[in-house]
């Protein structure tokens, strides 16, 4: 039966979402953290935002398998190294997630950032405790898309041997198997629905004041 | 960094059906079918849907879904069920075209301002002279920017056409990787880039020119005629009724 290759395969389907999950998501970290500073900075200032978010739109057109190919000769790592995967995702969610930081920094009210001065907040403190906080959702909005598309977007990396599930993609097209690609295919949407769900939580836990302000 | 620029400089490399041109061409010719297909279905859907007001949720949660999508494993399923051909390739790039073609006429159809769809109800127009006189053109730079989506995204992945034996610039990269040739590797991957960021401005451009003048400087703002001077505020502004009710006067 052709059905039996899922049982039969499980252990190697787990390692190789393990993976895709590692490859996906660590960018998505430091992403988050390289892209507040940076965000803030381009909110801060007018001429820093005029460069920062047209330059981060730039480099979210590089297509990804271009950037894969092409990062080992910027940053010196051999062509069939993971990092260039994790660098290569990570420069995209920063692209994505500066904008989003810049936007959402920028919508904060002018009257609650005075207030919070006046309380006495140094600016640290009060980006930390005030501004950041109310750029939540705008942030997990941003957070959502870049998780979505490098889950989708890893599996390219099969083209240069690191794909996560990606290889059950080139390995099914070369076995000329169409159950290991569409098993590939699943496991990559349920994971995305997952990762999606899950950053939808926490928007959710992390922000109740907006839960409040509705019903009221 | 030298060996790439080499390898593009090389005559060699710039003719022939195995040349930057004729892949260049491939490349460009699979993009724009994708991008046609796509549009098919996306702007009929995206449109009625906006224009009916109902069933957004439907859109916005399948786009996202169909964004997920691994483009990789979507065209080599494709190829094997269907042989390698044009067909499984437009198709799966198509499936990439469709969400932001879809999101962006939904939610352009849909913000069109009510008050002026229902000016132009209440000046007797009917349902597709809505659609096509008023909501369409006023949703046409959400359209446009979902286009500018759509071709990047279809440009940026049809390099892994390559992967199924197929032309396109995608030919340079793949080759290069299984002949670890990486002068003709690097320079596939920046003529790829290059041509994303090219269209993209030209489509830019494009949406500059065909944006009519009165939406452009974003937002729903409608634009103002003001014939003349402005009338000065009245300093102690009291209710006048804009119309008097007919035979009120004596």
């Amino acid at each position: 039966m052709v059905w039996d290759w899922i049982p039969r395969n499980l252990g190697m389907i787990g390692g190789l979402l393990g993976e895709h999950v590692v490859l996906a998501l660590l960018p998505v970290l430091i992403g988050l953290v390289l892209a507040v500073p940076i965000g803030w900075a381009a909110a801060g200032n007018r001429a820093l935002r005029g460069v920062l978010v047209p330059a981060a739109s730039v480099l979210y057109t590089i297509p990804s398998l271009a950037l894969f190919i092409v990062l080992p000769a910027i940053i010196g790592t051999r062509i069939l190294d993971p990092l260039n995967v994790v660098v290569a995702l990570t420069i995209y969610t920063v692209a994505l997630l500066v904008r989003s930081v810049a936007d959402a920094l920028g919508a904060v009210p002018s009257m609650v950032v005075a207030a919070a001065t006046a309380m006495g907040y140094r600016p640290g403190r009060r980006f930390v405790s005030v501004e950041l906080p109310l750029a939540v959702p705008v942030l997990v909005a941003g957070l959502r898309v870049a998780a979505v598309s490098n889950i989708s977007l890893v599996s390219v990396g099969a083209l240069i041997g690191v794909g996560g599930l990606g290889q059950l993609f080139t390995d099914g097209y070369q076995r000329n198997f169409p159950l290991e690609i569409l098993t590939g295919i699943v496991m990559v949407l349920l994971l995305a629905l997952v990762v999606d769900g899950l950053l939808v939580l926490i928007g959710r836990v992390s922000t109740p004041w907006t839960r409040v302000g509705a019903n009221a | 960094m030298n060996a790439l620029f080499s390898w593009l400089a090389d005559p060699a490399h710039w003719s022939g059906s195995a040349g930057i041109p004729a892949r260049l061409v491939e490349h460009l010719w699979y993009s724009v079918l994708a991008l046609a297909l796509g549009a098919v279905v996306a702007l009929p859907i995206g449109a009625l849907v906006g224009h009916g007001r109902r069933g957004g949720f439907l859109i916005v949660g399948s786009a996202n879904g169909m964004r997920a999508l691994p483009e990789l494993g979507l065209l080599t399923l494709l190829v094997l069920l269907m042989g390698i051909g044009l067909l499984p390739v437009t198709l799966a790039l198509a499936v990439l075209a469709i969400p932001p073609l879809l999101a962006g006429t939904y939610s352009g159809v849909r913000n069109v301002d009510p008050g002026a769809v229902d000016a132009a109800r209440g000046m007797g127009m009917r349902e597709w002279q809505v659609l096509f006189k008023v909501e369409l053109p006023n949703a046409l730079p959400l359209i446009l920017g979902g286009l500018r989506g759509a071709a990047l995204q279809v440009i940026a992945t049809a390099a892994v056409a390559a992967y199924v034996s197929f032309g396109g610039l995608g030919r340079f990269l793949i080759d290069g990787l299984r002949t670890r040739d990486y002068p003709q590797m690097a320079a596939g991957a920046v003529l790829v880039a290059v041509l994303a960021l090219v269209v993209e401005g030209l489509l830019a451009l494009l949406q500059r020119a065909i944006v009519s003048p009165g939406l452009r400087g974003g937002g729903r703002r409608s634009p103002t005629v003001t014939v003349g001077r402005p009338a000065p505020a009245p300093a102690n502004p009291e209710p006048v009724p804009v119309r008097e009710p007919a035979g009120a006067e004596p």
